[in-house]
């Protein structure tokens, strides 16, 4: 669907040339969503504006089904636009127009058949959830609204792919939560591939099948989002993943513990969930393992379980046991004071 | 009684007469102003820095110029641009004489004002339709002229005053007008009384022209 090759860009500014993005590869594939996450700042807004040329890279190339998409003449590249949504962290309505006039207009400009147009607007509110909502204007409506007509204007150009730059950054958790949802329906149900960018966590576990990670204008991880969870490589990555745990073990207690024995997470993906392996630790080895919090993570497909455990015993026993565990297949990992 | 009726009789109708050059000066000079103020704001507005036609030297040459006729007091520019008025209606004075300099008075002024207004149209909307694929021509109307209406009415209602108040200079080519009816009647022939209805008659249009552009921007303001 997408595929950037060693895409770059840098600004120049009073201060010097700043390298937004360097030597940037992906790959979208048709039907998926695919997520980017990184700090502020890590390149992925200016990034995913290389997507529709909204930004033109410095060098590199962007295919969009089949075709280069740098250097198109400006007629051509409005056409390609026109196939591609874009949703935004400040919604981007106009003010001064109705509900249905936002959708409405965007249809007029892009030479959409007159008759077809009523239809269309009527058709995507309803996808939306917003068809009661048709004269109201932006100020009367939530921010969860707000962003639903915009998808709504975005969904009615009927694109085959969507860019969602930190569509739901502005909005409280429960919001967040249905906008994500009528996310995967757009996808599930529309066949729409949907590329996003994002600083939560929580947005690539609901919904990504995979996830890029960035960070000062690089990838420095991707791969499938359940992949990532499980062993996450780099330390940002990881600071990512621990982000959505929510576990926070009281420092004190922590330093206490480790006197006794590590205290590790333990992650649990696929087969290795239905196994009583801290039963067979216990048994096998002189190590008492102690829970001291746990949950499971529901991926866009997978679920990922995790148990913070505190093994009480030997120091060498301790780390047989830890190998035992690998071996069956889990992931251990030791957690530190500040860690999460 | 009589004093009443001798002014109604002798005075009311070149105060009548006055206030229609007032409003053709006003009008006419308005409408040409606008005619040339809002493209060249929106000019102004597209050769900025990081705007779809980007052109320092176009940008610095409009800016220059539009900060160089603003800074040149009416009464002064009036007889400045006397040999340009001659060339462009053929006379120098009279209404005809008086519209030209209005107009090259009021033009830039309102060209600023227009892209203040459009400078606060919220670059996120903008950046939105041209991910839509729209032309730029359609997003100026659509988006930025659309979004600026209530801002841009009310800078056109402090254009109009603003050209209230220079066409009382205008009597000074011989436009006539209000401003002119008080100064030859109200100061030099000491017609106190006169004064007192033509000032009143301006401080009432100043008036009705803030409402209106008050109520118009409102209508158009949905946030």
């Amino acid at each position: 669907m997408i595929t950037l090759s060693n895409v770059s860009k840098s600004f120049r500014t009073s201060k010097g040339t700043v390298h937004a993005i360097q030597d940037v590869s992906l790959e979208v594939k048709l039907g998926e969503i695919f997520g980017v996450i990184g700090y502020s700042g890590a390149g992925k807004s200016t990034l995913i504006r290389c997507v529709n040329l909204l930004e033109a890279p410095t060098s590199g190339s962007v295919v969009i089904q089949g075709k280069e998409v740098t250097n198109l003449p400006a007629e051509e590249l409005m056409q390609v636009r026109r196939k591609i949504g874009m949703i935004f962290q400040g919604f981007n309505l106009l003010k001064t127009a109705t509900v249905y006039d936002n959708i409405a207009i965007p249809l007029r400009l892009t030479d959409v058949d007159k008759n077809e147009i009523d239809g269309r607007v009527t058709k995507y509110l309803r996808i939306v959830g917003l068809e009661d909502k048709h004269d109201a204007y932006p100020s009367q409506l939530s921010g969860g609204q707000k962003q639903r007509v915009a998808i709504a204007r975005a969904l009615a150009q009927e694109p085959e792919l969507l860019l969602s730059d930190e569509a739901t950054s502005a909005l409280d958790p429960e919001t967040t939560e249905s906008i994500l949802e009528l996310l995967l329906k757009i996808n599930a149900e529309l066949g729409i591939t949907i590329m996003l960018i994002t600083h939560e966590m929580n947005v690539i576990q609901k919904i990504c099948d995979r996830v890029a990670v960035m960070e000062n204008g690089r990838v420095i991880e991707l791969g499938k989002t359940v992949d990532i969870y499980a062993q996450a490589k780099h330390p940002t990555t990881r600071r990512f993943v621990n982000s959505t745990y929510h576990k926070e073990l009281p420092p004190s207690l922590l330093q206490e513990l480790k006197e006794t024995g590590p205290v590790v997470r333990l992650s649990f993906v696929g087969g290795s969930t239905s196994k009583p392996v801290l039963a067979q630790v216990s048994a096998l080895f002189p190590v008492s393992p102690n829970i001291l919090a746990g949950g499971i993570i529901q991926l866009k497909q997978e679920k990922i379980g995790t148990l913070v455990v505190h093994l009480n015993g030997d120091p060498e026993e301790t780390k047989k046991a830890i190998a035992y565990l690998e071996d069956q297949g889990v992931k251990v990992e030791g957690v530190e004071v500040g860690d999460e | 009684m009589s004093e009443i009726q001798q002014f109604i009789e002798g005075r009311l109708p070149i105060i009548g007469e006055s206030v229609v050059q007032t409003l053709q000066m006003v009008s006419v000079s308005l409408a040409i102003s606008v005619l040339i103020g809002l493209p060249l704001g929106i000019l102004l507005i597209l050769t900025r820095p990081g705007n779809a036609l980007e052109n320092r030297i176009v940008y610095q040459v409009l800016n220059v110029f539009v900060n160089i006729v603003r800074s040149i007091p009416f009464i002064i520019l009036l007889f400045f641009i006397l040999p340009f008025t001659k060339l462009i209606v053929g006379t120098s004075i009279g209404i005809k004489g008086a519209i030209v300099p209005l107009i090259v008075h009021a033009a830039p002024s309102i060209a600023r004002l227009m892209e203040n207004a459009l400078v606060e149209v919220d670059s996120g909307v903008i950046e939105a339709y041209r991910s839509m694929g729209i032309r730029t021509r359609h997003i100026i109307w659509h988006v930025m002229l659309r979004e600026a209406r209530p801002t841009i009415i009310l800078g056109l209602t402090i254009a109009v005053i603003n050209l209230v108040g220079a066409t009382a200079m205008a009597g000074l080519v011989g436009a006539g007008g209000l401003g002119d009816l008080a100064y030859r009647f109200g100061h030099l022939r000491y017609e106190v009384d006169v004064m007192y209805v033509t000032v009143f008659i301006l401080i009432l249009m100043v008036q009705c022209l803030q409402s209106i552009g008050n109520k118009l921007a409102a209508k158009y303001k949905k946030d």
